[in-house]
């Protein structure tokens, strides 16, 4: 009888009808943000050093359109293509068996790593300083020359005069593109040993030499690791061509505005609107790096398990999806 | 009887062009532990040879050295009459370079314990890659080729899976055609059924014993007795870096010699 009753009431439990916790906190937190943010919307309405119409007007001048074109979309494209081509070379460099291009490939990195990219570009753009022309030959032609007894030897097939070549634009992009090939490079070096070993070993059993399983088996599934960082770098690349500044490159989002603004002494009007600028193109970045994450972490086991190791770079150490359990 | 049998069947001169696989006290060790203490074995063509022993023994360390994934501190083997890994010249050994090496290792063929497979490849792109990235085929050749090898292994419908929607014993399967697609004179396989699930097993040891049956020369990293005692031609019991007991399979299955061996198959069978 007993039995009967219990099998009974475990047929349809009751649905529970309990009293939530209650958040007094969040309710608090709403009401000093609420707060907060009707003093920033009056001091956004009311403070006339912010100048609206003013920078409404500047902001999408042709000179200001043709730099943030110019000097910040292309330079950013430029760079990064440099840099990944570049990144992956030295990459490979480092991980390679022979201790010489193991050593230059660690000197690059710790170069370009260890100079803070506004210095490098103000170098950079003052290289000039160093060559009046670049030229192309045999090298230490004039001193060979006198070696053998023979005065002013010149041997050169090329040159360019420095001030053509190293335009401002030239010296920017040289940068970095230099500086960004220093991080890429760490970034494909992480991608790279984060592929599963069995992976190399399979291929070379199959009696594939190593640049031809690091093109056909290594890169492609480091890419997986590669790509999320690289829109990071990216985003980063795009925020980094308003140090152009220093260089000097003149046809540039950033340098445009600055100038605007020290021109008209409404500097700090031409700020908000470099903001503004860059929030916006950030978020286009950011929008499309979205995408990119999704679309890599597909046909990998679970969207959850994808995303993990999209971002936990580091802590992943083999990207076999082999071993996961049919 | 048959006790009087193998060993004259080991004492017959065999030509030289016989032996497939010779190894001559090879020794391997990874930093202070000698895994390799003094290998001998001779494979002849055609000959199925099962590798057992205890985890540590040495036995897929010494199949990698085979290949030449492992290089080894001392010994010497050879591949069909190759010296792997080195070229002797005026009595001193020097280095092949790495396209050698690779060369050496086309003949080779390998199958892993954890399949391997390439994941951004489909089934068949896994099977194609190699025959065509080496020059050795054309593309439609090598696909043609390639859908028969995994037509053998039972997946003819699986051409444009990826492996990651595979079984462990498909997945290990297309391992194996993938291996056979560069036409190898002798395969090795190091625990091909360790790291799959126990339903799953009988499939790729089906293959195995097919490929066996065509005559291929196999050197099988097992712990599956059963296979070793049906298929196996000779069996090589190692432990602790050294052959302790070898001879024909059945024999050695049912009649250890040896204290090890004997524990050893007590624990499995």
């Amino acid at each position: 009888m007993t039995t009967d009753k219990a099998t009974t009431v475990r047929a349809r439990a009751e649905p529970i009808r309990a009293v939530p916790v209650r958040h007094p906190g969040r309710w608090v937190a709403v009401a000093v943000l609420a707060v907060l943010t009707a003093m920033f919307v009056h001091l956004l309405a009311t403070n006339d050093a912010f100048n609206w119409s003013f920078m409404v007007d500047k902001m999408f001048r042709p000179p200001i359109i043709e730099g943030l074109l110019r000097g910040t979309v292309l330079m950013t494209v430029c760079a990064m293509l440099i840099g990944v081509v570049l990144g992956v070379v030295i990459a490979v460099m480092r991980l390679s068996d022979n201790p010489i291009l193991r050593g230059v490939g660690w000197l690059y990195t710790w170069f370009f790593r260890a100079v803070p990219r506004l210095v490098l570009l103000a170098v950079f753009g003052n290289i000039g300083i160093l060559w009046s022309r670049i030229e192309f030959g045999v090298p230490f032609d004039t001193q060979l020359g006198q070696l053998f007894g023979i005065d002013n030897l010149q041997l050169r097939l090329f040159g360019f005069s420095s001030r053509d070549i190293l335009t401002g634009f030239m010296a920017g992009l040289l940068g970095l593109a230099l500086s960004e090939a220093a991080y890429m490079a760490e970034i494909v070096r992480a991608g790279i040993q984060s592929v599963d070993p069995g992976q190399t070993e399979a291929a070379q059993a199959l009696g594939m030499g190593r640049g031809q399983l690091l093109r056909r088996v290594v890169l492609p599934q480091a890419m997986r690791m590669i790509i999320p960082p690289t829109g990071n770098e990216t985003i980063a690349m795009l925020k980094d061509t308003s140090l152009l500044l220093y260089v000097p490159v003149s046809v540039e989002l950033f340098f445009q505005l600055d100038a605007v603004g020290k021109r008209t002494f409404q500097i700090f009007p031409m700020y908000v609107a470099a903001c503004l600028w860059y929030l916006f193109l950030t978020s286009i970045l950011l929008v499309g790096q979205y995408f990119l994450e999704r679309h890599f972490g597909r046909g990998y086991g679970s969207a959850g398990r994808a995303r993990l190791r999209l971002r936990g770079m580091a802590a992943e150490t083999g990207g076999n999806p082999g071993k996961v359990e049919p | 009887m048959t006790e009087l049998v193998v060993p004259a069947q080991a004492d017959a001169p065999a030509a030289e062009s016989d032996v497939m696989v010779r190894a001559e006290q090879v020794h391997k060790s990874f930093g202070p532990l000698e895994v390799l203490q003094g290998i001998d074995l001779e494979v002849r063509a055609g000959e199925v040879c099962c590798l057992l022993g205890p985890s540590g023994s040495g036995k897929s360390t010494f199949l990698r050295c085979i290949n030449h994934l492992e290089k080894i501190d001392a010994g010497r083997i050879w591949v069909d009459g190759d010296l792997i890994g080195y070229r002797e010249r005026g009595g001193k050994l020097h280095e092949l370079r790495e396209r050698e090496v690779a060369a050496q290792r086309r003949a080779i063929g390998m199958v892993f314990q954890r399949f391997n497979l390439f994941p951004h490849m489909t089934v068949l792109q896994n099977v194609v890659e190699a025959p065509v990235l080496l020059g050795r085929e054309k593309k439609a050749a090598a696909r043609e080729r390639a859908a028969a090898l995994l037509d053998r292994v039972g997946l003819g419908d699986k051409l444009g899976a990826y492996p990651a929607q595979l079984s462990g014993g498909q997945q290990q399967r297309v391992a194996i055609a993938r291996a056979l697609a560069m036409q190898p004179k002798l395969m090795l396989f190091d625990e091909p059924t360790s790291a799959l699930d126990p339903e799953l097993v009988g499939e790729v040891l089906d293959v195995m014993k097919d490929l066996a049956r065509d005559g291929m020369t196999m050197i099988v990293v097992t712990h599956e007795i059963g296979f070793a005692r049906e298929v196996g031609d000779s069996l090589i019991f190692m432990d602790g870096g050294v052959v302790v007991e070898s001879g024909n399979p059945r024999e050695v299955i049912a009649n250890p010699r040896h204290e090890r061996t004997k524990s050893f198959l007590a624990k499995v069978l």
